[in-house]
């Protein structure tokens, strides 16, 4: 008579299983896939798989020239692009040791504000849509259209702009510009009310955010959370205050701490940045000075052989770009670290022992640009 | 008693933000004056882009089918992606000596990234954008487009 083994079967519950987020899911805002271990419902860990909208960004920039490069930092984290293209331009001019007029300074600070409202806005309208609130989406969609509408009207392009060049801009500013960001400031002021009524103090999205996805401050340094995710969690990570560029250091802003490290505190961050965005305008836009809207650069950049490296304080964190040139008109290495690579790497450990709709609002709160991850 | 308490205040104060966040959608539904969409297809007509709008490259040409591309090709070189392509012949010019003109400016649209280099560098201000940006075909080879005109010249004086 044969012995019959008895090998343990997992019960339901105690099971693991694993099921695919993404890389076509409606939360993940394109195409990440999060391959997430589950045990019922409850998240036990999960892992990124990258590379599905990668386009090898950095070995096509040593092929390309330096105002060449400008376009494809467009695509890269697309709701930052002018603050993208801000990096390259100051890679370039500290190189090079050029002084950029005082007047283009002024627009490339409105810009780059500009930038990080509208990527608020729809930041907002896709987190208050994931997490069941539809009504958010249009709103916040709205609103963005006025800024794309500014911009379309000065850099002719309303997504990817290429508005900056190394030593100045593209184009002077339109003459309506100051008259529309203006009229959009008083619009806005009066609309970003509407948001904090619809989605801050809804008793169903505080209790879908709070003391969900806890990340302390040294975990955020750890993991390198940088921009409002990890300001969420007191890390002051701000390099607008901490290494000044353009105007930064000449207007009067406060860098917004939350020191809670839940994802609603993620969410106030970025709700009290749209505030202190428009501070910074309202500062500027009545004292753009005249003058030229670019300096005198040669037709061929060739920065000195060295390595460079410039960092900016991008709508979702610390962005930086590492730069060897070896004197040639191409660099010979560009390295683009990204916001949003970083902030991916700290999902795994705050959504452990969460429910899987929780991993919705966390991988919202972080405010995750997917070719930003590849590039 | 307290937790009593509190368990009907936590649903009071939360009755009352959900009717705060419906007023805000209720104003919006009854003043439609606040309609922000566009009907796209229906106002083709009356659509107008702003003047900066890059839709397309462009070749300007005037009455005369004159166009100021000397065939420099400092467009060719700059655009990150090869989507311009210049084809020149020389030819015996007037006093005798030999003259650059173009034959072809040939532009891929399918693979213009519009990072507006080529119209800011031309040293002739021969390239600008049109407001076309209805781009959709059925066959990628329509993309492909010369630019300057069929039997379209040079405007004199500008001329290397």
């Amino acid at each position: 008579m044969k012995e019959v083994i008895h090998t343990p079967v997992p019960s339901v519950e105690e099971e693991e299983y694993h099921i695919n987020m993404g890389p076509q899911h409606p939360s993940t805002h394109g195409v990440l896939r999060l391959v997430v271990s589950l045990q019922g419902e409850i998240v036990k860990n999960l892992k990124p798989h990258c590379g599905y909208i990668h386009r090898g960004m950095e070995k096509m920039c040593e092929k390309d020239t330096y105002p060449q490069i400008i376009h494809l930092t467009d695509r890269m984290d697309y709701l930052s692009a002018h603050i993208n293209n801000h990096a390259v331009c100051l890679l370039v001019e500290n190189a090079l040791q050029i002084e950029v007029p005082e007047r283009v300074k002024y627009i490339r600070t409105i810009m780059d504000e500009l930038c990080r409202i509208q990527s608020h806005q729809l930041w907002w309208a896709s987190f208050g849509m994931d997490l069941g609130g539809l009504t958010c989406f249009f709103y916040g969609l709205r609103d963005r259209e006025k800024i794309l509408d500014i911009w379309e009207e000065t850099t002719g392009a309303r997504f990817l702009q290429s508005y900056y060049t190394p030593g100045g801009l593209m184009w002077d500013i339109h003459p309506d510009f100051q008259k529309n960001v203006k009229a959009f400031i008083k619009y806005f002021r009066k609309k970003i009310r509407d948001y904090e009524k619809i989605l801050s103090g809804n008793v169903i999205f505080t209790e879908r955010s709070r003391n969900i996805g806890l990340m302390t401050k040294e975990e955020a340094i750890s993991y390198g959370v940088t921009g409002p995710s990890g300001r969420g969690s007191g890390w002051s990570c701000d390099i607008r205050k901490h290494h000044p560029y353009a105007l930064y250091d000449k207007v009067e802003f406060k860098e917004i701490l939350y020191h809670e490290g839940d994802t609603l505190a993620r969410y106030m961050v970025r709700m009290d940045e749209m505030y202190e965005s428009m501070h910074i305008i309202e500062q500027l836009i009545d004292n753009i000075p005249e003058g030229d809207f670019s300096a005198k650069m040669k037709a061929v950049i060739k920065l000195p052989a060295g390595e460079y490296y410039q960092r900016v304080e991008s709508a979702r964190g610390d962005l930086g770009i590492y730069c060897i040139s070896d004197g040639n008109k191409t660099p010979y290495r560009m390295k683009f670290r990204t916001p949003s690579f970083s902030n991916l790497s700290v999902l795994d450990h705050i959504s452990r022992d969460l429910k899987i709709a929780d991993l919705v609002a966390i991988g919202g709160s972080l405010d995750l640009v997917i070719p930003d991850i590849d590039r | 008693m307290n937790s009593f308490f509190n368990y009907f205040a936590d649903i009071f104060s939360g009755v009352k933000s959900l009717l705060i966040g419906m007023s805000v959608t209720g104003k919006y539904f009854f003043s439609p004056g606040q309609i922000v969409t566009q009907q796209y297809p229906e106002n083709r007509k009356t659509l107008k882009m702003y003047e900066r709008f890059k839709g397309e490259v462009i070749m300007p040409h005037d009455a005369n089918n004159h166009h100021r591309c000397t065939g420099c090709a400092i467009c060719e070189l700059n655009c990150p992606n090869g989507s311009i392509e210049i084809v020149s012949a020389r030819i015996d010019g007037p006093d005798g000596k030999k003259v650059r003109v173009i034959d072809k400016h040939i532009y891929h649209l399918g693979m213009c990234t519009f990072c507006s280099l080529c119209v800011k560098t031309c040293p002739e201000n021969a390239l600008a954008f049109g407001q076309e940006f209805e781009h959709a075909v059925f066959d990628r080879s329509v993309l492909t487009k010369i630019l300057n005109q069929p039997g379209s010249s040079i405007i004199k004086g500008t001329e290397e």
